[in-house]
This record gives C-alpha cells, structure tokens and sequence, in this order.
C-alpha cells in the first residue's frame, strides 16, 4: 500500500462522508488547504460535540498540516472544545457590565444548582459551564447564553426556573 | 433628529427583509451609483463626507481606501472587503443591534464599499455567538442573490461581487483587523506586523479593506444623499450620527442614535435614565473597555473623536459604561485587566507576562494583600507595556487605559484597599 493511499484510509476511517464532503466546500474557497483549519475543526464539531485528538490528527492530515500545527489552532479559539461537552454549553458572560450588574452571584448560582465551576460538565451531561468574552448585550446584563439561547436579565429566580430539572441530585 | 442608521429599527418592530428593506428607501444608493457614478466618484463622496471609522480608532475611512492600488496600479487578482462585526469590547453592543434588525442595510454598505475599492470577494466576519445575526444575515444575502444585488454584473453594470458570511471561532483578538486576516487564512489570530498595511496586502497577500459593521452601515446613506447631507448631521466637530450606548446601574440601559457630537450629560440623563435610585455617578468609561476613565468634569463634553482624545479618553465604540459609587474601581479595574490578560494572543511578551502580572497585583489589592509598592508596579507597567511600540499591537495598552486613569481619578480608593486591608466596598463582587 502505498504512503497516499494509507493516510487516505486512516482519514477516512475518522472523519466521515458527510465531513469530508463539508470540508472540501470549504476549500474551494481557500487558495491553500489549511486555509480551511478552522471551517474544518468547526464542521467537525459540528458533528460530534467537540474536536478529539484522533479526529485533530484526521482533520490535519486531510488538510496537509502537522497536527500540531492543527493543535496550535484548535487550542487558540474559544469555541473551539478540545474536550468533550455537555448536550448544551452555557457561555456565561463575566465581563464588565455584567460583572457591575452582580453576575459574580449568578455564577456562584449556576454552580451551586448544577455542580459544576468553569470547564466542568454536569454529572447528567447536559451542560457544561464556560465564561465568554462579553456577549454584546450589556444593556440587559447579566446575560449569558445556553447552546444558541441568549438569556437576559439574569437573576437567580431566573437561573432556578432554567435549570429546575438540572439540581444536582435529582438524577440520582 | 432624523434617524439614519436605525431608521428600520423600532422596539418591537420585525427585523427588515429585502421588502421592507427597499420599501423604505434601501439599495437606491447602490442603484445610484451602479448606474449613475463611477468608483472615483463614490469614494470622493465618502472621502469628502469626513466619515470616520466606528469600530474605535476613529480613522478617517476615505482615507483607508485610499490606499488601495486601484485599477492599473493594482496586480491581477482578487480585492477583499471585510466587514468586522467581531463586537466583543468589553461593554460594546451595538453592532449586533445594527445586524439582527437591519441586515440589509449592512450589505447594501458592503456592496457599495466593494465598489469603490474594486473588490470582487467579501467577508462578514462576525462572531459566533452572534446566531440570530448570523441567520438574519445569511437569510439577506440571499434575498440579494436573488434579486441580481450579489453575483456577476450587479445591475447590468459589470460590477461583480461575492459575499459570505464566515462565524469566527472566538477570541478578542480578532478584533484586530490584522489578526482577523489570519483568522480568515485558517490561522492563529496574531496579530501582523505592519507594514505592509492590509490595503496593500492583507487577506492571501492581497488588497484588503477591513471596516467596522456601524462604518459599513453608514455607505448607502452617503451615497444616497451626499457629504454635505451628512455632514450636516453632526452637532459638534465630526460628521453623521452614532450609535451610543449606556450600561451599568443606570434607570434604562440601553443604545440610541444620536448626532455625532452629543454631549456626554445628555446620553446618560435623557437617554439612559440618570443613575439607578441611591446610586451616585463615580465615573465612566466613554468608549468601550479599553477606554480611559472619565468622570463628573467631563460631563458637559461633547461626544466627538476629538473632544474625548483631548479630555484624555477615547470615543472608542462610544458605547459607555458607568462606575457608580457604590461599586469598587478597583474591582472593576481588575476584571477589565482580568479579561485583557485572558485575551491576549501571546504572541509578544510584555502583553502575555505583563498582564496576568497587573492582574496579580490587582487582585491583591483588591482581596486586602496589597502592598504600597504594588502601586509602582501598576505605575511601571501602565508606562511600560501601556506604551505603543513596546508591544506588538495595542491590546496591552488599551488594557492600560482603565487602570492609569483609575489610578489617576480613584487612587484614594486604591489607597483603602491597601491601608485597610480589605476592599472598602463589601459589595460581594469583588474578586
């Protein structure tokens, strides 16, 4: 087997039809392939949640690029998770305007009622809680958002009715 | 005042679509000038309106294309027009108003921007948490597919453009138009050296134009009605309207359009509501996160590039946030530097050590650790990386904005923290 041919056949053993066929749209756009890297980390993820070390070796050999080269991108974006995630991420706002309208306290709820700090995934995998650079609605701070939801206002009668399902022990 | 920019956007009003959008008056500049104007022409226009960029730095935006190569003086191959709708200085919400409920006419800008500098490829870069943006603006590209405003030979005029919407992956940084390039390439966003500036080559070594989503917006209606119409709109020194904003414990937070020279006491009382009850106003951030403090003194001041530079601020995204009396600067300070020391790229070491460095002295002052001395540190590094040319691009010193101010209006408050052993404000927001 030829060195082409096998690196096609671990590729292909990783990412699927349906990625491939997202990635190479990508690069018709792109005068050099890893000019895709991030669209391709993106439609990755996109799939399945979050970015892995064996689809990071996949995506960088699809694309040319030495996986750690690939890594060094992957690891720059925000919202690019090298670790899994919950069902939905909770980006939690904790720039200024927020933090002058109290979210240090709603942090302190969210965490409380779900278990987790920053980085850490519910036990039920629902969520995973992260803190985002200012989300650009700081005239209806505090905000945050969870999966594509922006939610305003926040206070903790807000955040219990949110996460009512979500207590920590109620899934056991 | 007439309403310009928000003139399609009312509370509680559907965000417009390509009916709507023309029914009242949008794409008659890109009609105009397609059939009637050439590219010289058009930048003339916007040149002579004295538009200065609305992303922050304020620069003139005639004078950015201008440094275009156009026609025989530019090589074969494609132009970029990038529109930078990456909003995440901290405080700054105003571009996503302008996206979510008029995305036309953030297109029409970009269509007619493509024109003046000959670009045939253009790019919103915007963040992705900006969703609703995200589809609203996908959906209008579309509708301009269709109706022939996108594509080849744009109004039978040979003019031809594509555009797409690209969702950044998230990082302050991207903000820089420089290291938006290098996003846009696929890459790390650090930012570049200039030069070569990314007029002459930017995006895969070609001429790019990088301008702000609120810039953009303001095109058509230039084109539509002239530079004297626009300049005529501003009640201080510089030309058109602005959109402004207030956050913070204010009564009703929020962004209006206003003249470009609105004074600073009119925004925050009329407009934001005053103070919330039992708060006083302590001080304010005129521009965005990295802007320096302003406080009572500067009320009365007018909300012009020039004015604010003068007073020792910047207009930044003139979108503002208030410190009231009852909340610590010290605090505030140290999330702003917090979120400065998170964000930096890391490319240059004064900005990657020199920050988490501040933070670290910030944060023991605010949580009673502090030291006398710490202030000379906080002095060193506000003259050290706060000055441009130590650091690779102006992250750092915009972080240095904030705290040298501060340091300048509040230092008694610094002051307590370090002679009392513990932040004087009990607020239970301190870090």
């Amino acid at each position: 087997m030829s060195n082409a041919k096998m690196i096609q056949s671990d590729i292909s053993s990783v990412l699927t039809l349906q990625e491939m066929a997202a990635i190479d749209h990508e690069l018709e756009h792109v005068p050099y392939k890893s000019g895709a890297a991030i669209d391709a980390l993106k439609i990755v993820q996109a799939e399945r949640g979050w970015v892995s070390d064996e689809s990071l070796q996949a995506i960088a050999k699809y694309l040319d690029m030495s996986a750690e080269e690939l890594e060094g991108v992957a690891t720059f974006y925000n919202l690019i998770y090298r670790r899994p995630v919950g069902e939905k991420v909770i980006l939690f706002c904790d720039s200024v305007s927020c933090w002058i309208s109290g979210c240090d306290s709603i942090k302190a709820t969210i965490s409380e009622t779900l278990g987790v700090d920053y980085g850490e995934t519910t036990e039920d995998n629902r969520y995973t809680l992260l803190p985002v650079p200012c989300l650009g609605a700081c005239d209806r701070a505090p905000v945050m958002m969870v999966g594509d939801d922006l939610v305003t206002h926040l206070d903790t009668h807000k955040i219990s009715e949110i996460f009512a399902s979500s207590k920590s022990g109620d899934q056991s | 005042m007439e309403k310009v920019l928000t003139r399609n956007i009312e509370p509680g009003k559907a965000p417009t679509d390509m009916t709507a959008y023309e029914a009242n008056g949008g794409y008659q500049g890109l009609h105009k000038a397609l059939t009637s104007m050439s590219s010289l022409e058009c930048r003339e226009v916007v040149s002579a309106s004295n538009l200065r960029g609305r992303g922050g730095a304020g620069f003139p935006t005639g004078m950015k294309w201008s440094f275009v190569p156009m026609d025989d003086k530019c090589t074969p191959g494609h132009k970029y027009l990038v529109c930078n709708a990456d909003e995440m200085e901290p405080g700054a919400f105003k571009d996503r108003l302008l996206m979510e409920y008029d995305p036309h006419q953030l297109i029409e800008g970009m269509i007619l921007s493509a024109y003046c500098i000959g670009a045939d490829l253009s790019y919103i870069f915007i963040r992705g948490e900006y969703v609703v943006a995200i589809d609203r603006l996908r959906q209008a590209l579309k509708e301009c597919y269709a109706k022939g405003y996108l594509g080849d030979n744009i109004l039978g005029s040979g003019f031809k453009l594509d555009m797409y919407v690209h969702p950044s992956a998230g990082r302050y940084i991207c903000g820089e138009e420089t290291a938006l390039i290098n996003a846009l390439e696929g890459k790390r966003a650090n930012p570049r050296a200039k030069p070569p500036f990314p007029q002459v080559s930017g995006l895969w070594g070609r001429p790019t134009i990088v301008n702000n989503v609120e810039t953009l917006c303001n095109i058509p209606h230039i084109i539509d009605r002239g530079a004297d119409w626009f300049k005529s709109l501003g009640v201080g020194e510089d030309a058109g309207t602005k959109m402004f904003g207030v956050s913070g414990r204010v009564k009703t937070p929020g962004c209006w359009e206003l003249p470009m020279g609105t004074p600073i006491r009119e925004i925050l009382e009329n407009h934001a509501g005053g103070m919330q009850d039992g708060l006083q106003l302590k001080g304010f951030l005129p521009g965005g996160g990295s802007t320096d403090f302003l406080t009572h003194e500067h009320l009365d001041l007018a909300m012009d590039y020039n004015v604010i530079g003068k007073a020792g601020s910047r207009m930044g995204t003139g979108t503002m946030i208030i410190l009231d009396d009852q909340t610590c600067p010290v605090g505030m300070v140290l999330n702003l530097i917090r979120f400065f020391a998170h964000e930096s790229c890391g490319f240059c070491t004064p900005c990657r050590d020199g920050l988490p460095w501040t933070r670290q002295v910030l944060e023991d002052i605010e949580q009673g650790r502090g030291k006398t001395e710490d202030l000379d540190t906080l002095e060193y590094q506000i003259n050290y990386i706060g000055a441009i040319g130590n650091t690779h691009c102006a992250l750092a010193p915009g972080a240095m904005e904030p705290l040298q101010s501060a340091l300048k209006y509040f230092r008694d408050d610094f002051e307590r923290h370090i002679s009392g052993g513990c932040c004087p404000y009990h607020s239970g927001k301190g870090a």
